[in-house]
């Protein structure tokens, strides 16, 4: 039962990331793409209706943390005290930037929104990633089952880590690139005519870009955070997880160049999730790993509530998921296909 | 009080009572707007149309200021709140993570069509409307079940390490706490959302604008308002004062300004709680009501705080005996100014009354205060306890997080929030100024 929220949160976390993911990289490439006010609200009106609904993965992954895993809630929670406040501010600023832009029609309001939204987004992006790289990594968890950890020390990943050290912020690039690219390919399948064009040249240069990334950060985890491979090394077979995951960027690269929208966008989706499962399989059964004494970090066993609140919270939640996978589904469907300047509203 | 642990209280309290700003008028205008939105596919009438279009963009005006406040709250018990996040997860995380899932997700998902309805059938945005309606109510309801564990404690068992542990899901969701607090809030938010619509009614009417909208809005929010405002005192006030007697005597002391434990027992309607002398200065006071109310008994005994050890008492008490006066003083006038609005709309004056459209015009910051007030009461009431009985406030804080940080994260907070206070006034105005003929169904308005 441990387990089975162990998969159950980072499913829910990757859902987010493929999701608002893609509303996060159509922010950040869009000063990229965008000339005239109209392919600006087309832009933003091929994510208007969704953004806020994939932003509430992120914020139901961390409620079912907080019910499976209260320890690890608590503990990840108050020791990265810092960066998640700057998460909030960004998350606000981001959110109101999306929301505000068209209630006044004046092209300093939108210029300064246009420029907060991109700056949030690519912080926030940025800081997902260095959030993963932090959980690779590990944290110097005290006795109590606590740490705090400052923005930064000395930039290594040794035993009195900062949350920035040359590893977390090679991870942050990663996911911006990644996003990107995600982002573009959204945009390609959403647009049309020269926003189109612009579209597919960011995605390949961006798919690129995430490509040589994701080929740094695969090669560094290992000497990081030795356990993860020790993990796939005791069973080999999980290795196909990983290694799909790479199968899929480079189809995401192949279908980009054939200008196959939906299926490269597809296969970048299938990649995010691909990677984030294999980060699940070799981190199991950590959930934080201690960098100090490897006895103090929190499992999904030693940071669980009790096996009734498991067992009671899975009939709601199994219910209550099947719903949201049905309406948004449903949601999607309402708005697919290629966005029109005119579906602002 | 360590400084970390009065900036973390603070901090919450600051964001907390700011987010709630906008959650009390959108749980109460999904309500109206279900309505509104009924009323125009029913009659298939575009007026009803036009009026439901211009409280839907108020609506997600609001919604999104709730939705990006409301975030911190939840991230904060986590943040700030740690030791209380490892005690209480094993309850608390069920019903925070049921919000998540049954109510977040139905809202965010269906307001994005009721924005871009342009494409969808008046039938579709009113499937939308009554999602948006169910989906805020069951959030209330998640969100208030938290809280009522916090006040009462109930289907928990202690593990060994000394965490508690939910033992019955469904008596964690049947708190008995949970009837009165929910109906009671649920009421207030629909008084918030009828003051602002009848408020914007008497201004456009006021001002000779917008007159068969205006009248409209004015109907909608007086009959809303005078339903919901009786119900704010009766059952639900009453109900809720009860339990706070039956449960949580010295809070009931602390706000009513009781010091001493007394037969027959007054109600106190003015006056200052004076610390020194233990009494109230200037009182002005209905003799024995008090334990009438509470007992039906004009001679029953109550509790007085002298009952109680000094260090069970709330550690505010000035604050929240006027917290709890402002609440229910203010709740007494909206009952009062509804009933003759309600009086006047039936004979048929209300359209032509100038003072009392003046009236309901200017009322429409007060249920603001009420509520916050309202919600000052019970949780400051609830202190020195952060779960009542169990778990002492100065002792959930999270260990590391020291007062230097706190405190940077709270003036941030404020900084950020004075901005979002001035845009949402700037951005309401506006949008009041512009008026519901600028939004039409069919065609755009400026994007």
């Amino acid at each position: 039962m441990e387990t089975l929220w162990f998969i159950v949160v980072t499913l829910m976390l990757a859902i987010f990331i493929v999701l608002d993911g893609f509303d996060f990289g159509v922010d950040m490439v869009y000063p990229f793409v965008v000339r005239t006010e109209a392919e600006r609200r087309t832009v933003l009106a091929s994510i208007g209706p969704l953004w806020n609904a994939n932003e509430v993965w992120l914020i139901a992954a961390g409620a079912v943390l907080f019910f499976a895993y209260p320890k690890a809630y608590a503990a990840g929670f108050s020791g990265f005290y810092l960066a998640l406040i700057l998460v909030l501010w960004l998350l606000i600023f981001r959110g109101l930037a999306l929301e505000l832009r068209s209630h006044v029609d004046h092209v300093l309001w939108k210029q300064a929104w246009d420029t907060a939204f991109t700056i949030a987004s690519f912080l926030l992006a940025f800081v997902f990633g260095a959030a993963l790289g932090n959980l690779i990594r590990g944290v110097p968890l005290n006795r109590d089952g606590y740490f705090f950890v400052p923005f930064w020390t000395d930039f290594q990943p040794g035993p009195e880590p900062g949350i920035l050290d040359w590893f977390t912020v090679l991870l942050g690039l990663t996911t911006v690139s990644i996003l990107a690219f995600h982002g573009a390919n959204y945009l390609a399948m959403k647009t049309e005519g020269a926003l189109y064009q612009r579209a597919v040249s960011t995605a390949c240069v961006m798919g690129w870009v995430s490509a040589g990334c994701t080929v740094l950060t695969v090669t560094a985890v290992p000497f990081v955070q030795p356990s993860l491979r020790l993990n796939f090394a005791g069973h080999p077979m999980e290795y196909l997880v990983p290694l799909s995951g790479l199968f899929a960027l480079g189809s995401s690269l192949y279908l980009r160049q054939r200008q196959r929208d939906t299926a490269a966008f597809l296969t970048s989706s299938a990649f995010i999730l691909l990677m984030l499962t294999s980060v699940m399989f070799g981190m199991y059964p950590y959930i934080l790993v201690s960098t100090t004494d490897p006895a103090l970090s929190l499992t999904v066993f030693n940071a669980a509530t009790d096996s009734y609140g498991l067992t009671a919270g899975f009939a709601w939640f199994g219910v209550g998921f099947l719903l949201v996978v049905a309406y948004q589904s449903y949601v999607y469907s309402l708005f697919w296909g290629k966005t029109r300047s005119d579906d602002a509203h | 009080m360590t400084s970390a642990l009065l900036y973390d209280r603070l901090q919450f309290a600051f964001t907390a009572t700011f987010h709630y700003l906008f959650p009390q008028l959108t749980m109460g205008l999904a309500l109206l707007l279900f309505y509104l939105r009924s009323r125009a596919l029913v009659t298939d009438d575009d007026h009803y149309q036009h009026v439901s279009d211009f409280w839907t963009s108020i609506f997600a005006l609001n919604f999104g200021f709730g939705v990006v406040t409301g975030i911190p709250l939840e991230f904060q018990f986590g943040t700030n709140w740690a030791r209380f996040s490892t005690f209480a997860g094993g309850v608390i995380g069920q019903t925070l993570a049921m919000e998540g899932v049954f109510a977040f997700f139905l809202e965010s998902s269906f307001l994005g069509i009721l924005l871009f309805r342009k494409r969808f059938s008046r039938r579709l945005q009113w499937f939308a409307a009554l999602m948006l309606f169910v989906g805020s109510w069951i959030s209330g309801y998640f969100i208030l079940a938290t809280n009522a564990w916090m006040q009462h404690p109930v289907a928990y068992q202690v593990g060994d390490d000394g965490r508690v542990f939910v033992n019955s899901l469904t008596g964690l969701l049947t708190n008995p706490w949970l009837f009165w607090q929910f109906t009671h809030n649920m009421t207030a938010a629909v008084v918030t959302a009828s003051c602002v619509i009848a408020a914007v009614g008497a201004y456009y009417l006021l001002s000779g604008q917008h007159l068969s909208h205006a009248k409209t809005f004015l109907q909608t929010g007086v009959v809303a308002g005078a339903i919901a405002s009786a119900l704010m005192i009766f059952p639900t006030g009453h109900g809720n004062a009860k339990q706070v007697f039956e449960h949580q005597p010295v809070k009931g002391a602390a706000f009513e300004g009781l010091f001493t434990t007394e037969r027959g027992a007054g109600l106190y309607l003015v006056g200052q709680p004076n610390l020194e002398t233990m009494t109230i200065d200037n009182p002005i006071e209905i003799p024995k009501a008090l334990s009438f109310l509470v007992y039906k008994d004009l001679y029953a005994k109550v509790k007085g705080l002298d009952a109680f050890p000094r260090d069970e008492w709330p550690d505010n008490l000035p604050l929240l005996y006027y917290a709890y006066h402002v609440m229910a003083g203010l709740g007494t006038i909206f009952a009062a100014i509804f009933g003759l609005a309600l009086l006047s709309l039936w004979r048929g004056r209300l359209f032509n009354m100038k003072w009392l459209l003046w009236l309901l015009m200017l009322s429409a910051p007060f249920p603001y205060i009420a509520t916050s007030a309202g919600w000052m009461t019970a949780e400051l009431g609830r202190q020195p306890w952060l779960v009542y009985g169990l778990l002492r406030t100065a002792d959930g804080t999270s260990p590391l997080v020291h007062s230097g940080n706190a405190l940077f994260t709270l003036i941030g907070f404020l900084g950020l929030y004075l901005l979002l206070g001035l845009l949402f006034v700037f951005l309401l105005g506006k949008a009041i100024q512009r008026g519901p003929d600028s939004i039409d169904s069919q065609t755009t308005y400026p994007a």
